[in-house]
């Protein structure tokens, strides 16, 4: 890795952050500004492109590249840079409005083709900029001012629709968690294709309080289900088993150690994965956190680009005066 | 027995069967052997949305217009001389555009009653005598062609399938046309398929013989070479001079060209032709709707490349957003818009001019964008120049207006000389102290384009209105009203060439003004007005945002304005807001371009008033 001697003082910028006290994302911008040095790429090489909602705010934060671009298209203007720009790093932010629902289609678009883009989804199952929506991973029964007596959409699992749409890289971590959030960005840089983490992100104004079980010092190690490659899926007190073609919480010592299933996250079947996701739905009693999949696939971009390579190598470059006389001529005189 | 050869001046064939029968192939290539033989010529496709329509039927009928001439022309003819009907339906279908006297070929042994029946003939037009006033050819194509390839392991359906060539062949023989690159075009097209490729051929030369041999056919015509400037030519469509102007431009301003695409009627021959030019270093990416095929473009763009989206009419509401980022990022980016009938799904596979406004005015907020528009199928090579000139010079969305007729039509085109072609290099922003996106260049008041990659001047851009200079979000009042108006002002100042007017001499009363696909039909309608003794000027606007310096003096200098469009006057509009002058439109939208009579007509009413 290059010693470029960048400091997170080099990728903050000096606009003046305006999230509201307490909310998520300022330690998502923090852990990331602080995790850029060490991605060893230069500042001017790497750019970040949100949507609209309050996380996509994030690129203006950060002294590198940026596109704060419209509701819920950030994955196509970051595929086409992508695609073209094969030296660029690309990281794509976004909400669970602006990716599931009125970006959803762009979103398993991108995963499919498995484009090198980095997605962060900040997941905090409300709309925030538009002031208390319910959104497409809020709890069903959600009173929000859309819904005052409840919402009644069942929401989507963001990590089971990724694994859907075969997403070489699926990934969840919690916004408070340094630590793990680190380790999922070093992981997800690692991988060629697209990654998409799901980041549970509190909203202290219009959802506060909806991840505390997985963010409370008292209730993390029994909700959380550490999955660490080639070790047992397990929390302080539970443990997953297969259960035929799904997978089982159980409480730990109600089963032999060895029946816990360990966690292979290179499995190429996409089931494993999605039963895994399946594991915790709107209940965050016990949830897997972790990288879900982290599979080798071609990178789309990589394919774009040797296509053409190859025909260039074999027909040389294009004539444009020969382009031009394509076909049946004929010489008037 | 030699038969006689008579000269014509000009002819207006129509080929017309069932979408099944290969009548745009056939009509390709008998376009093809008129061109090489140095006719003008122009084409018209007419083909049904359905892919394969119930066979026989009168939805199903697929038909291909050629008007060629020892002249130059402008138009695929009003009407034709000859009509090919290789079915009943074909003939229920055209024969009210026939004029009386007009050939018809038909194959008869598709007239059973069965087939009649299918199309609501009571009787047999063949036999009843309903076709009197017109000089009949029944030709039992199917049967001849059948008997010609008995000697071939093909089955009868097989065999069938090329009676369009054996009608090909008759045609050739009738006007004299050479049959080798036929020929040639056969054999590479069947390569790998010899017998398909044998069956062919003996159809083709059996048709050919047919011709010769038979006493239904007295005489055969020769039409003259055309007068045109010298030079190497090839036959283009409007659709393909696109295509093939925007991989020159990006050679001549070395920057990688990147299509962004949802397939779409009938714009999605320009995604066919880009994608097969990977050696040019095209990047076409088909993508999931046409929101991400305008997105990656404008993702494409902001990284340095030129940025394309092609699509028609629904596809433009779809990219609207898309659009409005893009102005307000100030980048380059070229919409192309090759327009069908409308609203909502429409006439896919018809031609019109009705999305002019939207392309002006379908976004939200005062959101300025350049318009250009191609008048004629090889004109779609110089627009798409002119398109990258502005997008890039400018950083500026530009849209360009094709149409159903230019786009599928052809016409010779006489092939450039590279050396003669712009030149269309752009500079990048360059690292430096201090940078400011949005500081706007005098001439162009346009901003750099500035692309990641380029060390020390790392900043954030976004569809949030922009601080004047900085770029930085800005909800000032007085900014906001400066950056409106600054956008307005960079548009309206894009350089673009003054109206021509053609007005031989100088003081016509009216003026026909046309733009887009329009400039066939209007100036072939201005010939024959004038060869009448009338007086009347033309001129025809390419660029209609912003519209040309001149255009004011032009529209005062004539008493009278008419406006053919292919919309109930939506050039017109914008002509009466912006110069308060009251021109006449005249309008039509049947998804069909004008026939050169109508206009005549129309303008003679105007001259007579």
């Amino acid at each position: 890795m290059p010693d470029l001697a960048l400091t997170k003082k080099d990728f903050t910028s000096d606009q003046e952050v305006r999230w509201c006290p307490g909310c998520g994302d300022y330690s998502i911008l923090s852990t990331m500004q602080s995790y850029l040095p060490e991605l060893g790429v230069p500042r001017e090489n790497i750019v970040f492109i949100s949507g609209i909602g309050c996380s996509s705010r994030f690129p203006y934060y950060l002294n590198t590249f940026g596109m704060h671009s419209i509701h819920g298209r950030a994955p196509t203007i970051a595929s086409g840079l992508a695609i073209s720009r094969p030296d660029l790093t690309v990281f794509v932010i976004t909400g669970d409005g602006d990716s599931l629902s009125i970006g959803g289609n762009h979103l398993i678009h991108a995963l499919r083709r498995n484009v090198n883009l980095k997605i962060l989804l900040f997941n905090n199952r409300i709309y925030g900029l538009t002031k208390g929506q319910y959104s497409p991973t809020s709890e069903k029964g959600k009173i929000t001012k859309s819904t005052p007596m409840g919402s009644l959409d069942q929401p989507f699992n963001p990590i089971s629709l990724a694994i859907g749409a075969e997403a070489s890289f699926v990934a969840r971590t919690v916004d408070s968690d340094r630590k793990h959030l680190t380790q999922t960005l070093r992981a997800a840089s690692a991988h060629k294709g697209s990654a998409l983490i799901e980041i549970y992100q509190n909203c202290p104004i219009f959802n506060d309080g909806a991840f505390d079980i997985v963010k409370d010092s008292d209730t993390k190690e029994a909700a959380l289900l550490q999955m660490v490659h080639g070790q047992a899926i397990k929390s302080s007190t539970h443990g997953l088993i297969h259960a035929g073609a799904s997978l089982k919480v159980v409480e730990l010592g109600s089963v032999d150690e060895s029946q816990l299933v360990i966690h292979d996250a290179h499995n190429p079947d996409p089931a494993y994965a999605f039963a895994l996701s399946r594991v915790s739905a709107s209940e965050l009693d016990h949830v897997p956190v972790g990288i879900f999949r982290d599979v080798e696939r071609d990178e789309y971009g990589s394919m774009v680009n040797q296509q053409i390579a190859d025909v260039i190598a074999k027909q040389g470059a294009g004539d444009l005066a020969s382009l031009l006389s394509t076909g049946d001529t004929w010489v008037v005189d | 027995m030699t038969k006689p050869v008579l000269p014509l001046k000009e002819v207006v064939i129509r080929f017309a069967g069932d979408s099944g029968d290969g009548m745009q192939l056939t009509g390709d290539r008998f376009t093809m052997d008129t061109a090489s033989l140095g006719n003008d010529l122009s084409t018209l496709p007419n083909y049904p949305a359905e892919i394969r329509a119930p066979q026989g039927t009168l939805p199903g009928v697929s038909s291909f217009q050629l008007h060629f001439a020892d002249h130059l022309i402008q138009t695929p003819g009003d009407a034709p001389d000859v009509l090919v009907a290789m079915n009943p339906a074909a003939m229920k279908a055209n024969i009210k555009d026939l004029p009386r006297g007009a050939t018809i070929i038909v194959d008869a042994d598709e007239f059973t009653t069965r087939n009649l029946t299918k199309v609501g003939y009571a009787t047999n037009p063949l036999e009843d005598g309903s076709l009197e006033s017109y000089d009949v050819h029944a030709v039992p194509l199917t049967t001849l062609t059948v008997a010609a390839l008995s000697g071939l392991p093909l089955s009868r359906k097989d065999a069938e399938r090329s009676k369009n060539m054996f009608a090909l062949g008759l045609l050739s023989w009738l006007y004299h046309r050479p049959t080798e690159a036929t020929e040639n075009f056969l054999k590479a097209k069947f390569s790998k398929k010899p017998d398909i490729l044998e069956a062919n051929l003996i159809a083709y030369r059996t048709g050919w013989n047919f011709g010769e041999t038979t006493e239904g056919f007295a005489v055969s015509y020769e039409i003259a070479p055309a007068k045109m400037a010298p030079g190497l030519y090839r036959n283009i469509t409007g659709n393909i001079a696109l295509a093939h102007g925007l991989i020159a431009a990006s050679q001549l301003s070395g920057l990688k060209l990147f299509l962004g695409s949802y397939p779409i009627t009938p714009a999605s021959d320009i995604l066919h032709e880009l994608s097969k030019h990977k050696k040019f270093g095209v990047i076409t990416f088909q993508a999931e709707d046409e929101i991400a095929a305008v997105g990656s473009a404008l993702g494409a763009s902001y990284g340095g490349a030129l940025g394309i989206t092609s699509t028609s009419g629904p596809g433009v509401a779809l990219k609207a957003e898309m659009i409005g980022l893009a102005v307000m990022l100030e980048l380059p980016l070229i919409v192309i818009d090759v327009q069908r009938g409308g609203p909502s799904t429409g006439l896919p596979t018809k031609t019109e001019q009705a999305d002019l406004l939207q392309a002006m005015f379908g976004r939200n907020g005062e959101s300025p964008v350049a318009v250009i528009a191609p008048s004629t199928p090889s004109d779609c090579f110089t627009i798409a120049l002119e398109a990258v000139r502005i997008s890039t010079t400018y950083r500026v969305p530009v849209f360009i207006l094709s149409d159903g007729y230019i786009a599928n039509g052809s016409e010779p085109w006489k092939i450039p000389d590279i050396a003669d072609l712009p030149d269309l290099h752009v500079e990048f922003a360059k690292t430096q102290e201090g940078f400011l996106p949005y500081l706007r260049d005098p001439q162009t008041l346009a901003r750099p384009w500035a692309i990641p990659g380029t060390k020390g001047i790392e900043h954030r851009i976004g569809g949030v209105e922009k601080a004047d200079k900085t770029g930085e979000i800005s909800y000032d009042p007085a900014n906001h009203d400066l950056m409106v108006r600054a956008r307005a002002a960079k548009v309206a100042g894009i350089q673009v060439p003054n109206l021509e007017v053609d007005d031989p001499s100088d003081d016509a009363e009216v003026l026909l003004l046309g733009w887009g696909s329009t400039y066939g039909p209007i100036a072939s309608a201005v010939n024959a007005l004038r060869e009448n003794g009338n007086k009347v000027a033309q001129a025809h606007l390419k660029y209609i945002n912003p519209f040309p310096k001149n255009l004011g003096e032009v529209l005062r200098k004539y008493p009278k304005v008419i406006v053919p469009e292919m919309n109930l006057g939506q050039l017109a509009m914008l002509l009466r807001a912006e110069f308060l002058k009251d021109v006449i439109g005249y309008n039509v939208v049947r998804g069909l371009p004008f026939t050169t009579s109508e206009i005549v007509e129309a303008t003679l009413e105007v001259l007579n008033a």
